[in-house]
This record gives structure tokens, C-alpha cells and sequence, in this order.
């Protein structure tokens, strides 16, 4: 079961979910619908060996991430650890939840890139999606600051049936801020994302013209580098998530339970806790990180199939989300006996008026008590 | 390439030496490129007090070897369009 050590390379990627606490309550968010059960119990001597030791296994890149980051009060010091160790340090951030004169002192402590997620180009669509009414004001003095300091500033927007007719706009704003990317990113559905799809979901038409605005932005001007994520439920193949389970990717969640993706800790597999093993032997030796490595694992259609080596059968996460079997090939697959659960989905979604539920921790706590009530029956 | 100008590696982006990798590398948002030996040694000599000329003057004499300054000045050409260095602007 377990693929020789030797073709096990290292994590290159390293991202932090410092809380899975937030001020905003984004109704796609892919955090996990129990996130309420996630305690924060990483203290920052614990964020600050992890760190090190994936370092000297050779990551580069750093994420800090959540929930929101910029709740936790040891943040200046995790950045000035992580630019110490050099790794390239990027903040993930929705730029609300603490006082802007952070955005200096983040600067000062190194580093380099911050990733601001913006919803809408204006506020009424904002405070829809986030359920927050100061957000937008906040993310606007963000970007500015940010720019103000030197740092590289991408926005991140997640494109959903409630800002799509909107990407013109939020590409002309994100030039005025003077973003150096744009990354407008159709939803995974994973988590509070899945929960909602039928509110998100937005239809191929309207895809395709939010396609066709960017396109029109790219090639008319060339300052702001504009990346379009297509979405894989309307897509017949599915994405070589994490460019491979184990291969270059490790999450450590707000509790310090390593994961090889952010929504990884959905499957029935048992994680390691970064406060019981190293990472090294985390990554190298542990169960979970070799479970899904190499082909082995795999059913028909992926195991005789030509596209495994690219696509590695797509996602685990939607394979069990979707088919409850974790070792199906990803229903966005056509070749997938599943398939039908992705296209019923979208057909579903077109003509359902449901609303979205906010991400917060009373809609957390209500989800888990269902939960139980029902495994209880 | 203005050939007296000094240059440095863009602050948005991260340049260092990876024991692990036996090369320098060039670290951007989500991203990462293993330089070659030559492309190392070329950037590593961006540090905002070499021009493209002083740059050429010490691999000469580090490597004996006269044919390397087109290879630099190319080099550098791709450096300056990929935005991996700039200008040091004197403050
Ligand atoms: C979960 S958030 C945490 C950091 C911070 N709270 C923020 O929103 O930027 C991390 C990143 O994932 C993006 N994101 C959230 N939900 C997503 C989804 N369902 N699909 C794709 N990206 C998503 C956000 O826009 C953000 O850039
Ligand atoms: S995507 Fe929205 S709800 Fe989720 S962590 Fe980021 S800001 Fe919070
Ligand atoms: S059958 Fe499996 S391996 Fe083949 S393309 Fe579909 S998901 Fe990928």
C-alpha cells in the first residue's frame, strides 16, 4: 500500500489556518460546516515548529490562512518567523478584523504578498454575500494600505450568482486599487459552498460571458495580470487537485491536524496532529498522507484509464462528497457512473430560489446538532 | 538594457540559495523557478550595486572566460521582461 520513501518528495507549499474564526460569514466559503468544533490550540511556539521543520524538508511557499488570520495576535511574529526562515510568505485575508495599522508592521515583519479577497465592486453586494456591513469600507482602506506599504497586492474574488454579472466592474476596481493580480475564481463546492450551491451556482450563460469579459480586459490591456479559474461542474474532466494527494501541498489547521488540503479532514481517514509527530514523519510515514498516493487506491474507470497521470482521478473530497465513496473518480468526470449527481446539481440549481445560509458559528453549531440528532435515530 | 544602470531583483519577488535543490531559485506568489547555474550566478549579482557592464566585468574574471557577455545581456534582457529585476533608482 504504502509507495517507496523514495519517491515521496517533499512539500513545497506550506499554508497555515491560523483560526477558523471570522468576521465575515461568506455564504461560499469552503471552511467546513462543523468548523465550530475546531478549536484553536496551536500556540504560536507550535505554529513556529512547524515551520521550521517543513523548512528544512525544503518549502518554500508560505500561506497564512483561516478563517481569518488577522484574529490571531501572533501574526506579526508568524510572518517575521516565516521571513526569517525565508520562505515567501503570503497573507490570505478578507482585510477585516484588525486595525489597519497592521498593514506596515506586516510589511516591516516581511511580507511579501497579500491575497485580499473582494467580493463585489460594491457595497450592498458585499455586505449580500458576507453578511457584514463594514466589510467593504474595510477591504477598500486594506487594498490602499497595502499598496501604500509596498506590498504585492492580489485580489482573490469568488464568483457566484450573486456578483457574476458584476466582473466588469470588479476588474476596473481592482486596476484602480492597483491590484498585480486578479484572480477571479469560479467556487469549489466544498463545504458552506456545497451547502449553498443551489443560491451560487451561476448558470453556463452567465459563465461564459464573464469568460468572454475577461478575455475582453486581457487583450485590450496588459497591466493588471487577470487569472480566470474555471469551474469543474460544468467541465467533463476534473482537476489534478492538489497537483496530486500528498505531493506538494500540507495544510495544518487551527488544532494542528495536518491535512494535504484544506477540506481534506471531510473524509473518513484519521489525521495527524503536528503536536504528536513531526512533520516529516507526518508527511512521509503517516497513513493518511499515503493513502491516496501512487494508483493503487484506485476503482474503474480511473484505474485502467490514460488521463490518471494527469488528473490523478480528481478530487477525493468531491468523490466523497458526491458518491459517499472516497475512492470513486470524481464525479465531474463523464466517465464517472456518478457523473449524473454533477449535471443533476447543476440542473437543480437553475431553478431553485433557496437562500444561501451564512457561514457562522450559531448556522455551525445548528449543522452539528443535526448531525447528531440524526446518527442518533 | 541600459548597460550602466544598477540593477536589483524586483522586491515582489524572492531570491535564494536552496541547499535542498543545489540552485538558486526565484520565489513569486504560488510559484517557483530553479534558476540554471549561469542564471544564478547572474542574479545573485542583482543586488542594486551592479550594473549589466559589472556584472559582465566579474563573471569574466571569475570564470576566465571572454564569450559570456551576449549570454548575459540576453539573460538579463528576459530577467528585465519577465519583471524579475529592475532599475535601482538611486534614492
Ligand atoms: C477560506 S479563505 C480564508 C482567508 C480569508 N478569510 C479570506 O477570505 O481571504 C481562503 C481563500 O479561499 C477563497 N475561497 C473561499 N471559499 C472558496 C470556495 N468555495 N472556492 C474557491 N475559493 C474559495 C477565499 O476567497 C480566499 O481567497
Ligand atoms: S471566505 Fe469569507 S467566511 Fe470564509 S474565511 Fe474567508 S472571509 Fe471568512
Ligand atoms: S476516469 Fe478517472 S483518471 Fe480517467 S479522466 Fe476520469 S477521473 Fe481522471
Amino acid at each position: 500500500m504504502k509507495p517507496d520513501n523514495k519517491t515521496i518528495s517533499p512539500p513545497l507549499w506550506i499554508l497555515l489556518e491560523l483560526t477558523h474564526k471570522c468576521p465575515l460569514e461568506c455564504t461560499y466559503c469552503y471552511n467546513q460546516l462543523d468548523f465550530a468544533n475546531t478549536k484553536d490550540s496551536m500556540t504560536k511556539d507550535d505554529w513556529f515548529r512547524v515551520m521550521e521543520e517543513a523548512r528544512a524538508m525544503g518549502a518554500v511557499q508560505l500561506g497564512i490562512s483561516g478563517g481569518e488570520p488577522l484574529l490571531n495576535k501572533d501574526l506579526l511574529e508568524i510572518v517575521k518567523k516565516a521571513n526569517e526562515l525565508k520562505f515567501y510568505t503570503n497573507l490570505i485575508t478578507s482585510g477585516v478584523g484588525a486595525d489597519i495599522s497592521i498593514v506596515p508592521k506586516l510589511k516591516e515583519a516581511g511580507l511579501k504578498t497579500v491575497q485580499l479577497g473582494i467580493q463585489s465592486s460594491d457595497e450592498h453586494t458585499t455586505t449580500l454575500i458576507t453578511n457584514n456591513q463594514n466589510a467593504f469600507k474595510d477591504k477598500m482602506a486594506f487594498a490602499k494600505a497595502c499598496k501604500e506599504n509596498g506590498l504585492q497586492l492580489i485580489i482573490n474574488t469568488c464568483i457566484t450568482r450573486q456578483n457574476i454579472h458584476q466582473i466588469g466592474d470588479i476588474i476596473e476596481m481592482a486596476e484602480r486599487l492597483g491590484a498585480n493580480y486578479l484572480e477571479i475564481a469560479n467556487i469549489q463546492y466544498y463545504g458552506w459552498a456545497l451547502e449553498n450551491i443551489n443560491a451560487l451556482l451561476p448558470t453556463r450563460e452567465q459563465l461564459a460571458e464573464a469568460k468572454a469579459i475577461t478575455n475582453h480586459y486581457r487583450e485590450n490591456r496588459k497591466d493588471m495580470k487577470v487569472f480566470f479559474v474555471v469551474p469543474d461542474y460544468f467541465a467533463t474532466r476534473p482537476k489534478a487537485c492538489m497537483n496530486g494527494w500528498g505531493s506538494t501541498f500540507l495544510t495544518i489547521n487551527p488544532s494542528g491536524v495536518a491535512l494535504p488540503c484544506n477540506t481534506a479532514n471531510t473524509l473518513p481517514l484519521n489525521f495527524p496532529n503536528v503536536k504528536e509527530y513531526s512533520v516529516e514523519a507526518i508527511w512521509n510515514d503517516s497513513e493518511a498522507f499515503n493513502y491516496f498516493r501512487g494508483d493503487s487506491w484506485m476503482k474503474e474507470p480511473c484505474r485502467t484509464c490514460n488521463e490518471k497521470e494527469k488528473d490523478f482521478g480528481g478530487c477525493r473530497c468531491q468523490a466523497y462528497a458526491l458518491t459517499k465513496d472516497m475512492h470513486e473518480a470524481d464525479p465531474v468526470c463523464d466517465k464517472s457512473g456518478f457523473h449524473h449527481v454533477v449535471t443533476s446539481k447543476v440542473e437543480e440549481s437553475i431553478t431553485s430560489d433557496k437562500q444561501p445560509l451564512y457561514r457562522n458559528k450559531i448556522n455551525s453549531m445548528n449543522i452539528i446538532a443535526n448531525r447528531l440528532a440524526r446518527s442518533c435515530k | 538594457m541600459q548597460r550602466e544602470k544598477f540593477l536589483v531583483v524586483n522586491s515582489h519577488f524572492q531570491l535564494q540559495y536552496e541547499e535542498k535543490q543545489s540552485c538558486y531559485v526565484l520565489l513569486y506568489p504560488e510559484g517557483m523557478v530553479q534558476l540554471s547555474f549561469s542564471a544564478g550566478e547572474i542574479m545573485s549579482l542583482c543586488d542594486g550595486k551592479n550594473s549589466c557592464d559589472s556584472i559582465i566585468t566579474a563573471l569574466v574574471e571569475k570564470f576566465s572566460n571572454q564569450a559570456i557577455e551576449s549570454d548575459v545581456i540576453e539573460f538579463l534582457d528576459e530577467a528585465m521582461s519577465r519583471n524579475w529585476i529592475i532599475y535601482h533608482e538611486a534614492r
